[in-house]
């Protein structure tokens, strides 16, 4: 067999076009050709039956001159007296005849008188195995593919925010004066949808009870959506609530900032103004 | 006409630049600076794990994850604004004194200070201002993100809570912030959300105080947000961070493809 495995070109031709990717035709094709020259040199093919096996391996000890893969037994047996604490002479003893020191095998670590055909390193409980479930998937490098993404939305965002800053100055009102209530009072923008609540119900209902409500109902929520399907058309109770969620929201924030003016009443801002301040 | 010596060229200056021994000390192997990088999968490698601030990543990330609509940077963007936050938020600290009550209205001058006479004081200040808002915007949209795109399902839970709860931090660094120019805006904003707090069950009334640093909004207030604002709440947000970053690499990185 030469070093360049050649293909087969028609296995090939066939699985591009079953539409195979040329990397997985490219290796099927590989695989067909070494079988076909197996079979025109008389060779079998699969697994070896077990005696060959066995004979093979048979033949490759006694060519290294030893016992290769054999293990060892060292289950101690229970000894009595000293509470099972060894003496330093029985575990020199034990030590070498592990080690195979005191027998004739040809190899270290295996005692002559070995019966065992596997050693045993350690007992793992299933529970301690890191069960590692990732597929092999289409990857490629973080430098410069993600990164140099990375750095034109960074480069984007950061540019967008320094024309913003040079145009638009941040509000500054007058001094605090806590005996001077402001005729439109309201709290930053992402609490409006809160104060919006607060208008209809109880603070003890809006502010604690649907907030609290909320922030529960977030943080369980991994926990409560039992779908194991990322996919969107598999989820679309999902997605409809989590829809309903933020529109109730973002509602309540848009009328709470846009159209509420002084002493919270309804207002249009096309009549009396924007009463929003960032 | 005695013969000048010839300029050396850029790869010249390039070479003895690069190869010393300071050099080769700062850029670690596969470094892009480092003599000797070649585009390739070892060099590739090495450039985003041998420096400190792309080893947030792993070497290779999922090709869909790159599709701009995949992400839309959002939370890489929401941790980009935290860091200039914090930045434009240091330069604003050495000109401001969280002092105020009668007759020492000190915050709310080096608020007017700010804008009138220190260079790029104003725009340092816009930029804090809006970056937060874009904060806030940002950590919300990349909560819906992650939403539709079922991202927090099995094994990211955890990081989902986490995200939550980082969403909280964001809001109370905001809202900290908000007091700190001292005006009307600022006092009256913050006296509606703190309303609400004191309406918290059993125990309305100490949240509140503790909250407030007494009964109502005043100077105690002021510092206490101020200590809040720039070192308490970035401190913890910090924390929670590093644990989500750090997350999102032990679940096995973006989510998807969908």
């Amino acid at each position: 067999m030469s070093d360049e495995v050649q293909i087969d070109q028609e296995v090939y031709d066939r699985l591009i076009g079953e539409g195979k990717s040329e990397r997985i035709a490219r290796a099927k094709a590989k695989a067909a050709s070494v079988r076909k020259q197996k079979i025109e040199e008389g060779q079998s093919l699969g697994p070896k039956p077990a005696e060959e096996a066995s004979k093979a391996l048979e033949e490759f000890r006694s060519s290294r001159g030893g016992g290769g893969g054999v293990a060892t037994k060292t289950a101690a047996p229970a000894d009595g007296g000293s509470g099972g604490r060894l003496t330093p002479e029985e575990r020199a003893q034990r030590v070498a005849a592990s080690l195979g020191n005191g027998g004739d095998s040809g190899s270290v670590g295996v005692p002559a008188s070995s019966d065992h055909t596997h050693r045993l390193l350690a007992l793992v409980p299933p529970a301690g195995i890191q069960q590692v479930q990732s597929k092999q998937m289409d990857k490629v490098y973080t430098w410069p593919h993600l990164l140099l993404v990375e750095f034109v939305a960074l480069l984007a965002v950061g540019s967008l925010l320094l024309i913003v800053s040079f145009f638009l100055d941040a509000p500054l009102g007058s001094l605090a004066n806590p005996n001077e209530v402001p005729a439109i009072n309201k709290a930053p923008w992402y609490f409006m949808g809160l104060q919006e609540l607060l208008a209809y119900f109880h603070p003890a209902v809006a502010g604690i009870t649907i907030v609290g409500a909320t922030v529960a109902l977030l943080m369980a929520l991994p926990y409560a959506d039992k779908n194991p399907s990322a996919r969107p058309e598999n989820r679309k109770f999902a997605a409809m609530a989590f829809t309903f969620f933020l529109a109730f929201w973002g509602i309540l924030t848009m009328i709470g900032s846009f159209l509420r003016g002084a002493g919270y009443e309804w207002v249009w801002p096309w009549v009396q103004g924007l009463g929003f301040t960032l | 006409m005695p013969k000048l010596p010839k300029p050396p060229s850029y790869s010249d200056v390039k070479g003895s630049v690069q190869d010393n021994v300071i050099w080769k000390s700062i850029f670690r192997p596969g470094s892009i600076y480092r003599k000797g990088y070649r585009d390739t999968s070892r060099d590739r490698a090495l450039a985003a794990m041998n420096n400190v601030l792309y080893h947030l990543h792993p070497v290779k990330v999922k090709r869909h994850g790159l599709k701009l609509t995949y992400t839309y940077c959002l939370g890489g963007l929401s941790f980009f604004l935290f860091v200039l936050l914090t930045i434009t938020g240091i330069f604003l600290m050495f000109f401001y004194t969280p002092a105020a009550g009668a007759g020492t209205e000190i915050a709310y001058m080096n608020m007017r200070e700010l804008s009138a006479s220190v260079t790029f004081g104003g725009l340092v200040r816009n930029l804090h201002r809006w970056g937060a808002h874009a904060m806030v915007f940002a950590v919300f949209l990349h909560m819906a993100r992650v939403f539709y795109h079922g991202a927090y399902k099995p094994p990211r839970e955890f990081n989902w809570v986490v995200g939550v709860i980082l969403l909280l931090l964001t809001l109370f660094l905001s809202f900290t912030g908000y007091l700190l120019p001292w005006d009307q805006l600022a006092l009256w904003a913050v006296t509606v959300g703190t309303n609400i707090a004191g309406f918290s069950p059993v125990f309305g009334d100490q949240v509140s105080f503790v909250l407030l640093g007494g009964v109502q909004i005043g100077p105690e207030t002021l510092l206490r947000w101020y200590v809040l604002h720039v070192l308490f709440v970035p401190f913890i947000t910090v924390v929670f961070l590093a644990v989500h970053f750090w997350r999102i690499r032990k679940d096995g990185g973006i989510s998807g493809p969908l």
